[in-house]
Order: structure tokens, then sequence, then C-alpha cells
């Protein structure tokens, strides 16, 4: 076998596995279930509520991406509770009482959270402070690194030597 | 002044590095329920041994009731099995059990093939007491006083240590404040 006829055999082999593991991972690759929705919007805010609630049992996963039997329960109260016409505040609120706070991927400002939705500016804020206080400590001695009329003179003197 | 200052970064990377080293022996899975301190939620639901008996919150009967959340598919349940037993033993208990998304066949089996140490099971097959509960997977354990309210949530198994732990300081404190009149 030359070599070039093995590279290629290696690689088709490697295409090969590639296109394997592409359809085994699409097999199951997101939760299929299906929902009728009584209109558009009601779909939409499906969507918008799967994304902002988290699954309890696999925590860095929202409702929309889990597969877990829980998040599968939890889309399907979801569902009933969107076609009963509940508002989304209500929603939230039945699904805070059950999982607590956790649940919400964007925490409702509360003392507890201050620091999560403050901290960041806060940061910002003092960051700001010391650039600027460093930036007014480096102009203050610019002047002083000017020649003197004295130095000018001296200079003047020795390049004229030249 | 200046020289403090200096040192500023290095003592908020320590500060940083105390607060993430933490973290690290903290479990993920150890979260407050949001029931504790609130009423046991209502239900009407069918018990696991008989599908004629439908029983409710007020059959939950007992000073102190333990609501165990189990099932056949769940492994760990299996191993916290035998502590449960010796559990139910204790006079001052009351041990129940919710069959979490289960089969009743299945079910049936195990409490055969084990030993069944509850006062009865509530079969939950849908999840529905279990949303309301806020009960992620199995097994799950709450605590419920002689006034209803739910004092504590456990996820995970029950052994010997977790018991001693977690759930014995409690139930004294509950026997306690019986004795008061609280």
């Amino acid at each position: 076998m030359t070599k070039a006829k093995f590279i290629i055999n290696v690689l088709s082999f490697s295409l090969v596995i590639f296109c394997f593991a592409m359809v085994l991972n699409s097999a199951n690759a997101s939760p299929i279930e299906t929902y009728q929705f009584k209109d558009d919007v009601t779909k939409v805010r499906f969507q918008a509520l799967t994304k902002e609630l988290r699954c309890p049992k696999c925590q860095n996963q929202n409702l929309a991406d889990s597969n877990s039997p829980i998040s599968v329960d939890l889309r399907r109260e979801l569902y009933g509770l969107l076609q009963e016409g509940k508002a989304d505040s209500e929603i939230v609120n039945f699904m805070v009482e059950r999982y607590g706070e956790f649940v919400l991927y964007r925490p409702r400002v509360s003392s507890v959270t201050y620091i999560l939705w403050f901290g960041p500016a806060l940061l910002m804020f003092i960051g700001l402070i010391v650039v600027i206080m460093i930036v007014r400590r480096k102009s203050e001695p610019e002047e002083e690194r000017a020649l003197t009329t004295q130095q000018k003179e001296k200079l003047k003197h020795l390049l004229k030597d030249k | 002044m200046n020289k403090l200052i200096r040192f500023l970064p290095l003592v908020l990377v320590l500060a940083l590095g105390v607060v993430l080293y933490r973290g690290l022996s903290l479990n993920p899975q150890d979260m407050p329920s949001a029931l504790v301190g609130k009423a046991m939620p209502e239900f009407s639901l069918q018990t696991l041994n008989d599908p004629d008996r439908t029983v409710t919150k007020a059959d939950l009967k007992g000073d102190i009731v333990l609501l165990n959340v189990w099932a056949t598919w769940c492994p760990t349940c299996k191993y916290e099995h035998p502590y449960l037993v010796d559990i139910a033993k204790d006079p001052q208990l009351k041990l129940y059990g919710l069959n979490y998304k289960d089969e009743r066949r299945g079910a049936l089996q195990w409490l055969a093939k084990y030993e069944d140490p509850y006062v009865f099971s509530i079969y939950d097959d849908t999840g529905s007491l279990g949303l309301d509960l806020g009960v992620f997977g199995a097994p799950e354990t709450f605590v419920i006083d002689h006034h209803g309210i739910i004092r504590k949530r456990y996820a995970g198994a029950i052994e010997t240590r977790v018991w001693r732990s977690e759930f014995k300081p409690l139930i004294a404190q509950i026997i306690a404040e019986r004795k008061e009149g609280k």
C-alpha cells in the first residue's frame, strides 16, 4: 500500500466514524414533544418561559434544553398553565413556590440578590475611579520634565560645538 | 499608603481563592426547599396497595410524619431502604411513602421482596403531588410536624450518619416544642 493510499483510507474511515457519531448525537439532541397551542402568542410565551426557567435536577440547563423526567413534567405543567390562560407572573410564582428562587435564571431583585444585580455596576464604577486617579497622577509631572532655560542654553552650546 | 495599595490585588486574589476553595466542598444538590415552613400541600390520590382507597393530607396522621419519596427506578432508594426499615421502628415517628412516577406492579413487588416500612404509600404515578412538593428526584424525605408544617426536605439517601446529623436534632426539637405546647 502506498503512503497516499493509506492516508486516504484513514481519512475515509474517520469520516465514516464522524458521520456515525453525528447521527447518534442528533438522535437524542433535543426533547421531542408536540404541543398544540391555542395561538401563536402562547407558543412564543412557552418558548420564552422554558428558556427562563431552570431545570431543578440538571442545574446548568433550562427547561427547554433538558431531557430529564422532571423537565418533561414541568414543561407539561407549564403548557397546562398557559392553556388555562395564566399570566407569566402567575406561572413564575407557581414555580418559585414549589422549587424556590433557584428555578429562575433571571433572579428577582431583592435584598438577597442586590449583589448580583448591582455588583457589576459597582465594580465598573470602582474601576473607573481607579483609572481616573491613575491618569490624573501621571499628567501632573509632565511640565517638570520640560527643560529649564538654563538647560536649553547648555544644550544649544553643546550642539554648536559639534 | 502607596505601599499598602500595592498589596491590594494580592489580598483580593487570596480572598477570591478562599471563597472558591470553599465552593469546592459545597454540595450543589443541597438546596433549601421552598416549602420549608409552609403547610403540606393538599392532595387526593390512591394508595399504592389499594387503588380503591383515596388518601388526602388528613390521612397522614402522626405527630412527626416522615414522607419518603421513592421509586423502583431509583437505585439510591434501594440503598436507603434498610435504613428506612430501621427508622420505621421508632414509635415517635410515622413513616409514609410517596411512590413517585412508578408502576404499581413493580412497586408492590419491591415492597413484597424487601419489606414495607411505610404506614402506606401514596401512589403518584404522574408526579402531581411530587410537583407540588417541589420534588425533583428520588429519594427525598420530608419531615412534617404536628401542625402539618413541612420542617425539612432532605434530597438523597438516608443512612446512619445522615440520620444522626440531619434528622435526629430536628426530631428532638419538634418533640420539645410539642411538650411546651407550641
